[in-house]
């Protein structure tokens, strides 16, 4: 089980919380004028590293906001969370909120 | 390769079984190769396999960095099956259907494969729909499936809980009798055994560290056993597939997320076929040693620990109980997880890639134990003839951007 450190809440229990994917992932300032393959990956590609991964988390069992979490997705340790930036400032963190609240693909069972 | 026959296993029993051939050499690697397949699991064997037997390759390596079969391999529950939803998946699963069917005498070796059924449950009028429509989808593709009602289901498996005040009632099930279950480590090592007799190097405790790729073409690996050379390199490390592409200086449409699964303790025969249900989250079959095997869901999170989180395993262990209440005493065993490769549409990459001479076999996530054989069998013709045979040309990369997806959440009961 995950301790996962609500900005607003404080520390709670994974159960609390629901996973966004990726954080970063900018939407396309010009939809128009993407190519397939830039809508593939912006879509569909993930960066998926072995190692320090900057995620999405909603607390929507507490305050029901999104925040930012580094994990290490090797050891699973966090090293922080953090609030999301709403500046437009650095374009990769200013979207993070509106571009990919909850479309972590998350449900699937081995058979 | 000194083949097995009950005459063998009478002989070698009056030798005190002291006199058994290794069953594959371990050799040193050389410095090159026509093929090398990174990824020692069931489906990087079975490509060297077919690449020997039917391509006529005779220079292949496979590289593992821990023991064949100890991925995905050798963590999942087993269950084999054919009744996708979609054309292209269910022919894809089909074949390696039918190779499963002749794999035991194919590669003189017992891989177990029991045909005992397969029951996706239904819980809801939803839920059948989805079923009868998947059936209909089945038979027309000439795959065998069949709706029942839940007083057949009863019938099969009299220790369910079909009560209607349970909390998910069984309304009905679809039914594959040709699916069942497999020992998955015998597929491992029967594959290594049969590609080693005809020439293919496995080559265990064999990282891969890097590719070498220069001007857009593959030259080559780089190892923890030093550099090896080939003219085509074929990845099939499922959940290690975003590191390997990372080497390449590609990305992957794939994230990486833990999948656990559990046993119990042995217990009488009390389950003779496999029930899976994608609403409850949880599937089930008995080993021959008497053990419930169970699977979960994947963790939400990406992951490449081999270990998930405890709600998980709670939630399947629900749904189990909820479905078979007399298990509620029945005690946990060993509990472990494996790495899945999940892709957007829940459908395996088996494809060419933007570097020449480097193929990619993955995204097969939950579900790939199933396609062991026909996976092997279509990558090897993807690699022999740079260019995918027409089972696996709809899964290649390149459905990403065109949109040609094929949406396997859900419809073929893989949950949603
Ligand atoms: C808990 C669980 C339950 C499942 N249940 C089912 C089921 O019931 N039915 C079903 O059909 N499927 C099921 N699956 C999915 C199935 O196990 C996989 O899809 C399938 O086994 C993948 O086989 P593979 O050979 O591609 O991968 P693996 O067996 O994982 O083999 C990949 C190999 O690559 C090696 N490797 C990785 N990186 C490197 C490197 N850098 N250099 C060299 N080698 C490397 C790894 O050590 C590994 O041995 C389940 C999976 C899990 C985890
Ligand atoms: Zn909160």
């Amino acid at each position: 089980m995950l301790l996962i450190e609500c900005p607003w809440c404080g520390p709670r229990a994974e159960t609390e919380f629901s996973y966004g994917g990726e954080a970063g992932i900018a939407r396309p300032a010009d939809p128009d004028a993407l190519s397939d393959a830039e809508w593939a990956d912006y879509l569909f590609y993930r960066s998926n590293p072995k190692g320090a991964h900057r995620e999405l988390w909603n607390h929507d069992h507490g305050c029901r906001r999104w925040f930012g979490v580094e994990r290490d997705t090797a050891t699973y340790r966090i090293e922080r969370s953090y609030v999301l930036s709403h500046t437009g400032s650095d374009a990769a963190t200013g979207s993070d909120a509106a571009t990919n609240a909850g479309t972590g693909y998350s449900s699937g069972n081995g058979d | 390769m000194k083949r097995y026959s009950a005459l063998s296993l009478l002989r070698n029993a009056l030798d005190y079984n002291r006199k058994w051939p290794t069953a594959w050499r371990s050799p040193e690697p050389k410095k090159s190769y026509e093929a090398i397949i990174v990824g020692g699991g069931g489906h990087g064997l079975a490509t060297a396999y077919y690449l020997a037997r039917d391509h006529g390759f005779k220079n292949v390596a496979v590289l593992e960095k821990n023991w064949i079969g100890g991925g995905n391999t050798g963590r999942n529950t087993s269950i084999v099956r054919s009744n996708y939803l979609w054309t292209e998946a269910s022919l894809l699963y089909e074949k390696s259907l039918r190779l499963w069917e002749g794999l035991s005498r194919d590669l003189n070796y017992n891989v177990m494969f029991s045909q005992r059924g397969v029951y996706n449950l239904g819980h809801s009028l939803q839920d059948m729909r989805d079923i009868e429509r998947r059936v209909n989808a089945n038979r027309l593709n000439g795959i065998d499936a069949e709706v029942i009602g839940p007083a057949e289901v009863k019938k099969a498996i009299p220790c369910i809980n079909t009560s209607p005040s349970a909390r998910y009632p069984i309304l009905g099930a679809s039914l594959q009798r040709r699916g069942g279950v497999a020992r998955h480590d015998a597929v491992a090592w029967g594959f290594a055994r049969a590609a080693d007799a005809l020439g293919v190097d496995i080559i265990e405790q064999c990282e891969v560290t890097g590719i070498d790729v220069r001007a857009g073409r593959a030259l080559g690996v780089a190892t923890t056993r030093g550099p090896i050379a080939a003219d085509r390199i074929g990845v099939v490390v499922a959940g290690n597939a975003g590191v390997l592409a990372k080497m390449a200086g590609l990305r992957l449409p794939i994230e990486s997320h833990p999948l656990q699964a559990f046993v119990s303790e042995p217990i009488r025969p009390v389950l003779d076929t496999v029930v899976m249900s994608g609403a409850v989250h949880g599937y089930i079959s008995q080993s021959d040693k008497g053990e419930l095997v169970v699977g979960a869901g994947i963790d939400a999170y990406n992951g490449y620990g081999q270990r998930g989180s405890f709600p998980v395993i709670e939630h399947a262990m629900q749904a189990i109980i909820e479905l078979f209440p007399a298990f509620s005493r029945v005690r946990m065993l060993r509990l472990w997880g494996g790495i899945v490769d999940i892709c957007p549409d829940a459908c395996p990459i088996l494809s060419k890639t933007p570097v020449e001479g480097l193929y990619f076999n993955c995204g097969w996530g939950t579900g790939g134990f199933k396609a062991t054989p026909g996976s092997g069998w279509a990558f090897a013709h993807t690699l022999a003839h740079d260019r995918p045979h027409e089972l696996n040309a709809p899964f290649s990369l390149d459905r990403f951007a065109s949109g040609a997806l094929i949406d396997e959440h859900g419809a073929a009961a893989v949950a949603h």
